[in-house]
């Protein structure tokens, strides 16, 4: 067993050394295309580490995502990089624990809605304190990071990410929140307190999305809130998550490679009919792949492993 | 002599080596077509402002240069037609920055046409700079744009800074005033966006400046439908002119409802939209008067051309303010490489910051990458026509002022 661990824990070493190098050897538009990857991979793993367990459906990724990026606009150009990183992280926690106090009683479909409202509300935040405060509405951003860097920046990021979810999975917090994934009344019988728990989680979840809009606010030189706050890629994260599955913490890292790549194609032969092909896209995953390709691929295993078992 | 004749052969060798060299590169090099890319929002929220502004021009502007054979390059002696490779960038930066990458680094482009609006040309602005692309916008106003043009000097900035539409607008007003035609209280509503921010913000400086008072200033969020409260304290405030920075469907609404309630300003300017085909579909006579950005020239033969032949290309007539700067600058893009008599991007920009160019609005030479005094800033419906009222400059129409009252 810890033999198979150390094998394990090289083997994920020399995965991070190896990604580590991928801006050394690709040109400018691979490198783009990694990044897009990377920053959708922490993504849909930080949103994973929240709804996975819980089974709390959350749209709200933009928002924090959005805060992220706006963070660096306001202080990018006044204050030291790691600073606007420790603000950025700070402010998303801060107000995902506000947010999550006050709605994580909420459940099914309100807490979607509300999630969905909520990076609206942020959006008519923003643009109220623009208009009405420092009369203008957008904000550029000049600051010297290269693409190579903000990649490493979003790979040191998902190491994190996903040292956390293993970190949690392991501890008591872990243990409570599968039981509230299962049956939150039960939850609260046995004495969890499901509140706390939820929050926690949520918070965590939230700042590293919050990281990840601040990492690659820099790519843009100019943001809006209609630019930093795209319901789109709310939805796009939901989707990733789902395709891979996330019932496992590694699972979105298999749908956001094929998504990302899919998108891509489809953007490149078809660019005038790119939403009914993502639209089709979207059908076909959750009608044909309801539990996500690491589902799937563990369902395979399992009735291999049982047709086996019947043969002797 | 056995030295001499190895020598000798040498150099022959290295001669004919060296001469045919040239020869078979330049006949073998001649490139089957020129790649011309574009990222532009063909879905999401910019893709009405692409489609009205920029994607016929780009389309026309093919059209008439393959028509012709290509582009004329000296190095080949001959014309190479163009090759269109083009993206969605769904209104979203990130997807603009990767497209225009994925145009320069996988599908090799010689050249790259700018996406649509402000945010999305600053976006990729970094890109076409480090590649060392023209980029020559035609849809985004920002106030940096001298500070910008400097940063990137590849890029050029058609349609300027929001003061200059202001500083316009101000001095008609002075005169108008001066002539006893308004008084000087004037009436400003502006979208919470980035155009109606940025405009409302110079024009508040302005009119102050110009000692104009602002009975009524506010703004109301993108998406308003009901302008009714707005036009009601707007005609209460006794100003003799109304100012919008709308978009369109504010617009429209704006002006309907000036309507129904018989709300008739000396001087009624309103924002995007009073420049499209659609105003005066919409309103026929009544669009008379009401001013904006933009305007046409009413006698430029040149021009009307050009609106007959987008008018056969899409059914409708192009935007009286940016429509007609892209396909001059599109027009100049092509002077410049024909000049240039190959496809040497960094020769490219500086004839197109240095030269004169023959376009549709007439010729247009460059200072400090953005064309001085080479269009409408200003324009006004006149006799079903979006004549330019400002700056004072040949071809100038006269404003009418007070505007005709309503017909129902």
């Amino acid at each position: 067993m810890s033999i198979r661990n150390s094998a394990f824990s090289a083997a994920m070493i020399a995965l991070i050394v190896l990604l580590a190098f991928v801006p050394l050897v690709t040109n400018g538009y691979q490198l783009s295309l990694a990044i897009n990857i990377m920053s959708y991979m922490v993504l849909a793993t930080a949103w994973t580490l929240f709804s996975g367990p819980t089974r709390y459906v959350s749209l709200a990724t933009v928002a924090f995502f959005g805060i992220g990026a706006y963070t660096v606009a306001v202080l990018g150009e006044e204050l030291s990089w790691p600073l606007v990183l420790a603000i950025a992280f700070s402010i998303g926690f801060a107000l995902s624990l506000i947010v999550g106090l006050s709605t994580l009683r909420l459940s099914g479909v309100y807490f979607v809605i509300f999630t969905f409202g909520l990076a609206e509300l942020v959006r008519q935040l923003v643009t109220w304190y623009e208009v009405n405060v420092t009369r203008t509405l957008g904000r550029y951003i000049f600051i010297d990071v290269t693409h190579a860097q903000i990649y490493w920046q979003l790979l040191a990021l998902a190491v994190i990410v996903f040292i956390s979810g293993w970190l949690i999975q392991r501890s008591k917090l872990g243990l409570a929140l599968r039981v509230i994934g299962d049956d939150e009344a039960v939850a609260r019988h046995v004495g969890i307190n499901t509140t706390l728990a939820k929050v926690v989680l949520f918070a965590f979840s939230a700042s590293f999305m919050t990281l990840a809009g601040a990492i690659m606010a820099p790519r843009w030189t100019y943001i809006d809130p209609a630019i930093a706050f795209n319901p789109v890629v709310s939805f796009q994260v939901l989707i990733m998550a789902l395709l891979g599955g996330v019932h496992r913490l590694y699972g979105p890292v298999f749908g956001v490679i094929p998504l990302v790549i899919l998108f891509e194609v489809l953007l490149a032969k078809f660019p005038n009919h790119f939403s009914i092909m993502v639209g089709i896209a979207f059908l076909l995953i959750v009608y044909a792949i309801p539990r996500g390709i690491v589902g799937l691929v563990e369902g395979m295993q399992f009735s291999l492993h049982k047709a086996k078992g019947a043969k002797a | 002599m056995n030295l001499n004749k190895k020598l000798l052969f040498g150099l022959a060798a290295a001669a004919a080596l060296g001469l045919s060299a040239p020869m078979l590169s330049a006949q073998d090099a001649a490139p089957k077509s020129i790649k011309i890319g574009y990222a532009i929002s063909k879905t999401g929220p910019n893709a009405g402002g692409a489609n009205i502004t920029q994607i016929p021009n780009y389309q026309l502007w093919v059209q008439e240069v393959n028509a012709k054979g290509g582009l004329m390059l000296k190095q080949y002696g001959k014309r190479i037609p163009i090759e269109v490779i083009e993206y969605d960038d769904r209104s979203n930066s990130e997807e603009a920055v990767r497209a225009v990458e994925r145009l320069i680094e996988q599908d090799k482009v010689d050249l790259l046409l700018p996406p649509w609006g402000t945010g999305i040309n600053l976006a990729v602005g970094p890109t076409f700079n480090k590649h060392g692309y023209p980029q020559m916008t035609f849809s985004a106003v920002t106030d940096r744009a001298p500070e910008l043009a400097k940063r990137w000097p590849n890029s050029f900035w058609f349609l300027g800074t929001s003061k200059q539409y202001i500083d316009a607008l101000v001095d008609l007003l002075v005169k108008l005033r001066k002539e006893g035609k308004i008084n000087d209280q004037i009436a400003m509503v502006s979208v919470a966006d980035g155009f109606g921010i940025d405009l409302s913000k110079a024009a508040r400086a302005g009119f102050e400046k110009a000692g104009f008072k602002l009975a009524f200033d506010k703004s109301y969020p993108v998406g308003t439908q009901d302008m009714a409260p707005v036009i009601g304290e707007a005609q209460r405030s006794k100003a003799d002119t109304f100012v919008a920075f709308s978009y369109p469907p504010d617009t429209v609404a704006l002006v309907e409802q000036s309507r129904l309630t018989s709300y008739a300003p000396k001087v009624m300017f309103t924002g995007v939209g009073t420049f499209f085909p659609l105003f005066p579909q919409r309103f026929g006579e009544n669009a008379e008067g009401v001013m904006s950005l933009g305007g046409w020239s009413k006698d430029n033969k040149a021009t009307m051309e050009y609106r007959e032949k987008i008018r056969k290309l899409v059914n409708r007539d192009p935007d009286y303010w940016g429509s007609q700067i892209g396909y001059s600058s599109l027009q100049m893009l092509e002077q410049a490489i024909e000049r240039v008599g190959k496809i040497d991007r960094a020769a490219i920009i500086k004839e197109l910051q240095t030269g004169t160019f023959d376009t549709v609005i007439g010729k247009i030479k460059l200072e400090n990458n953005m064309p001085k005094d080479a269009f409408w800033l200003l324009g006004q419906w006149q006799d079903g026509l979006y004549v330019g009222v400002a700056p004072q400059r040949p071809g100038v129409a006269d404003l009418r002022v007070p505007k005709a009252p309503w017909k129902k």
